[in-house]
């Protein structure tokens, strides 16, 4: 079984320029949203607590919302379904309370006659440690990013280090705007996964780079465009199998996880598909965008190769005895 | 391919399997013997807390405590001195005597890290910044052996108690399963059981209730509520005659009313002191308080030698239980307050087990299937390489005695969609080759050889980030990233050596046959 034409070239430059414009724009408009609108943090990032009953059978919530009311400690709690009629989510930003004292005994008081019920959780998260996951977050995927950087230009050349941050941080953009827009709260597992993008997501990329090295390498073909062509062309069917792959899985999380990882998987799902479409569209068309120069870099191979030649040269001479 | 040679790859993914099916059992049988991945809060339910130490109230009890003992020195002495008192974290009193100046001097040198400031005869004493960092560092430490001691008492199993960072600590407590276990845990762990002997001024006693604490603090005095009742006050002097650093062993016992009750024994330099105060308080009023709460005010009728006590106030069984249990495992230095708590319900934690499974082999149908209707008989390969990967990932984290959470669960899933990634690369330039008319057994060979750096890069890329993610994550986070490191890891090993391996087993039918389609799932081009 085969997915695409094996020998045909694409010609992904012609339409690179449109998809480049419209989605970097996109990108920086999740941006303006972030900082204009802003995530909806969940408790893990800003402190609060959160309460998860499940009834034995359809919880009642009008009732409990007049039954909690009573107390003034749940003044203004969000009472939502979760996941199934049975089970309730309670929310509310205090975080008041010592050590031994215990939301959960208060709710199991004031919810006594609402019916038989199990509190399966309950997470308290002072302001002070949600105030400095935030930053520990920021921190892990400006570091990753760079981490990714500098590896990236190592193996291959700063113009590729330059080009696939500039998609990762298209990618991540585009993702959170979608956060944003879809009200999925910030929760520490959405934050995994927006990192398990940034290190995902250039796999494609790096595969597709990989490809083009080899190009430059072994063709007279000095157009970086037909290059590029040729390189996404040829790996197009392993990006878009081993996006496929983690595709299956991540939609599996996402319809068989359940509600507690919907954050994660729903991200993850986005991600991976926004991570693709920029490998093929983005990350590699971009290069011409930093003006990489095919003949630079071949002239640079060239000057390496001679580098080494000269230096074996010299070595042989040295080892016969001739220096 | 040079027929007959030592195929080493084989060897050692056989190696790979026996290791990773043998090291993985323990985990899945929950046998009693080996190591197995233990599961986290989040999947068996319990109970999580990250507590923060206010170190600076250490900081502040360590300078009362040092107020205590000069002033007893000074009595002890017949040094007189006047206007003492402590301000936040300074320590100042004014010596009358002159001629008494050596003395002190001599006994204030004996305390480490005290910085002494005098003006004539007035002195101003604090602590250094070097001293006042070991106290913190000594509060933190103290607070979590102090905690650890306790939770052993109660008889819970496996509590995890650990420091972050300089002032946190986490708790960590399995299989608490009533609210009334947590409830008592959380007391526990809370309970500062700073026990203090304390005198009762009694020239100001009439005028507790009307005055502020402010104008308490210019005479030297606190005013503390009663145990028993808020509204009733005390006013004691601010400075301790004791305190529960010098006490020995804490029991219960039982009054003549049949009421529980806690007996103290001070060690023999509270004896001493507890002593001597007494006989020089005869007729006057000693209050013990606990965690700043008056429990006694007994009037002193004679000399207390033996340096022994008794804390009386309506205590349940239960409770002076608990009290004695904080009292013997020592006060906390510094009171802790709660950062964060979660705790987990057991049903809860099954449900996440019973989803994540589900997601996991259905996760992993989709794609072995995918992988076998795609390649064919390279897709079996890649399948068998991906099984191997997962029972080695179990073995791994088993070792290292990880633990599973949700999001590592996660990780897991996400793994078999990873794994299976390598194997797609190597198999897709395979199949190039192929095109281009390379003989298969030509193409294997190559195919490894061209993708090994793209597959190298990318799993760098992965593991960079995953490392990240460690160093900057919490709790369930850590186990994401390690299970998705050590997947991507492992996977180098399975789906790279070991699938070569196997090639390398099958090479001589493969050379045989000239089914492309068999093997690598691809028509025929030519």
């Amino acid at each position: 079984m085969e997915f695409f034409s094996q020998h045909k070239i694409y010609d992904f430059m012609k339409v690179s320029r449109f998809f480049i414009t419209t989605t970097l724009s996109i990108a920086l408009l999740s941006i303006v949203l972030f900082f204009a609108k802003g995530l909806e943090y969940g408790i893990d990032f800003s402190g609060g607590t959160i309460v998860q009953l499940k009834y034995d059978q359809h919880a009642p919530i009008d009732k409990i919302r007049d039954d909690l009311a009573k107390d003034k400690m749940f003044a203004g709690a969000l009472i939502t379904e979760f996941g199934s009629p049975e089970e309730i989510q309670i929310r509310f930003a205090s975080t008041s309370g010592g050590v031994s004292e215990d939301v959960g005994d208060k709710v199991r008081a004031l919810l006594k006659d609402t019916g038989k019920f199990d509190v399966r959780k309950v997470d308290i998260v002072g302001p002070k440690v949600g105030g400095e996951l935030r930053q520990k977050g920021i921190m892990a995927a400006a570091l990753s990013m760079l981490g990714i950087m500098i590896y990236v230009a190592v193996r291959f050349e700063w113009t590729f280090a330059v080009a696939s941050i500039i998609t990762l941080l298209h990618d991540v953009a585009i993702t959170v705007g979608a956060l944003i827009l879809f009200k999925v709260e910030m929760s520490l597992d959405v934050l995994a996964a927006i990192l398990t993008l940034i290190g995902y997501s250039i796999n494609d990329t790096i595969i597709i780079y990989d490809r083009i090295r080899e190009e430059l390498k072994s063709t007279k073909e000095t157009d970086l465009m037909t290059v590029i062509n040729v390189s996404v062309s040829k790996t197009l069917s392993r990006t878009v199998l081993t996006v496929l792959t983690v595709f299956f899985v991540v939609l599996t999380l996402y319809v068989f996880g359940g509600e507690i990882i919907h954050g994660f998987s729903f991200t993850m799902l986005l991600g991976v598909i926004v991570g693709c479409y920029s490998s093929i569209f983005i990350s590699a068309p971009f290069l011409k965008v930093l003006g990489f120069s095919v003949e630079e870099y071949k002239n640079k191979i060239a000057l390496k190769e001679k580098n080494k030649i000269e230096k074996e040269k010299m070595r042989s001479q040295y080892e016969k005895g001739t220096v | 391919m040079n027929r007959g040679k030592f195929n080493y790859r084989l060897v050692i993914f056989l190696i790979a399997i026996i290791f990773g099916v043998g090291m993985s059992m323990p985990t899945f049988f929950q046998s009693e013997k080996g190591a197995k991945v233990s599961l986290g809060l989040d999947l068996q339910g319990g109970l999580h807390m990250l507590l923060g130490v206010q170190t600076e109230e250490a900081i502040k009890s360590k300078i009362k405590s040092i107020a205590s003992s000069i002033k007893f020195f000074a009595q002890s002495g017949d040094i007189i001195i006047d206007d003492f008192r402590i301000d936040e974290e300074l320590l100042s009193f004014t010596l009358l005597d002159k001629d008494e100046e050596k003395k002190i001097d001599e006994m204030l040198k004996t305390i480490s890290g005290l910085q002494v400031n005098k003006e004539a005869l007035r002195y101003t004493l604090s602590l250094s910044d070097k001293e006042k960092d070991v106290i913190r560092e000594y509060a933190l430490s103290q607070a979590v052996e102090t905690i650890r001691n306790r939770l052993d008492q109660f008889g819970l199993s496996e509590p995890n108690v650990a420091k972050q960072g300089n002032d946190k600590i986490l708790v960590e407590l399995p299989g608490i399963k009533t609210a009334d276990d947590e409830q008592r845990a959380r007391e526990l762990i809370a309970k500062a059981a700073h026990l203090q002997l304390m005198a009762v001024d009694e020239k100001r006693k009439d005028r507790t209730n009307t005055m502020s604490p402010m104008e308490a603090a210019q005479y030297g005095d606190v005013i503390l509520p009663d145990a028993r009742s808020e509204q009733v006050k005390h006013i004691l002097k601010e400075i301790p005659v004791l305190d529960g650093s010098m006490l020995s062993d804490a029991k219960v016992a039982f009054s003549e009313m049949h009421q529980p009750v806690i007996n103290f024994t001070l060690n023999s330099e509270g004896a001493k002191i507890f002593g001597d105060f007494t006989a020089n308080n005869i007729g006057n009023r000693l209050a013990i308080v606990l965690d700043n709460k008056v429990y006694s005010d007994p009037v002193i009728r004679e000399r207390i030698g033996g340096g022994s006590g008794q804390i009386s106030g309506g205590f349940s069984v239960k409770e002076a239980h608990d009290v004695a249990i904080a009292l013997r495992s020592g006060a906390l230095l510094a009171p802790v307050t709660l950062l964060e708590k979660r705790s987990i319900g057991p049903s809860l934690g099954a449900d996440s087990i019973q989803a994540s499974l589900i997601a996991l082999i259905s996760g992993f149908v989709l794609v072995s299937g995918f992988m076998l209707f795609y390649y064919r008989i390279a897709g079996v390969v890649a399948n068998i390489a991906l099984i191997v990967n997962l029972f080695l990932l179990i073995a791994i984290m088993a070792l290292f005695g990880a633990t599973l959470t949700l999001p590592g669960m996660a990780g897991i899933v996400l793994t078999i969609g990873m794994a299976v990634d390598a194997n797609v690369i190597i198999n897709e330039r395979i199949r190039e080759l192929l095109r281009q008319g390379v003989p298969m057994g030509q193409a294997i060979e190559h195919g490894y050889e061209n993708a090994m750096s793209a597959i190298l890069d990318s799993n760098v890329t992965s593991i960079i980030t995953s490392v990240l993610l460690y160093v900057y994550g919490t709790g369930p986070i850590k186990g994401f990233a390690i299970s998705t490191a050590i997947g991507i890891s492992v996977s180098m090993l399975t789906a790279i050596l070991g699938t070569h391996g196997i090639y390398e087993f099958l090479m001589p039918r493969i050379e045989k046959s000239k089914n492309l389609s068999l093997w690598f799932g691809m028509k025929r081009s030519h």
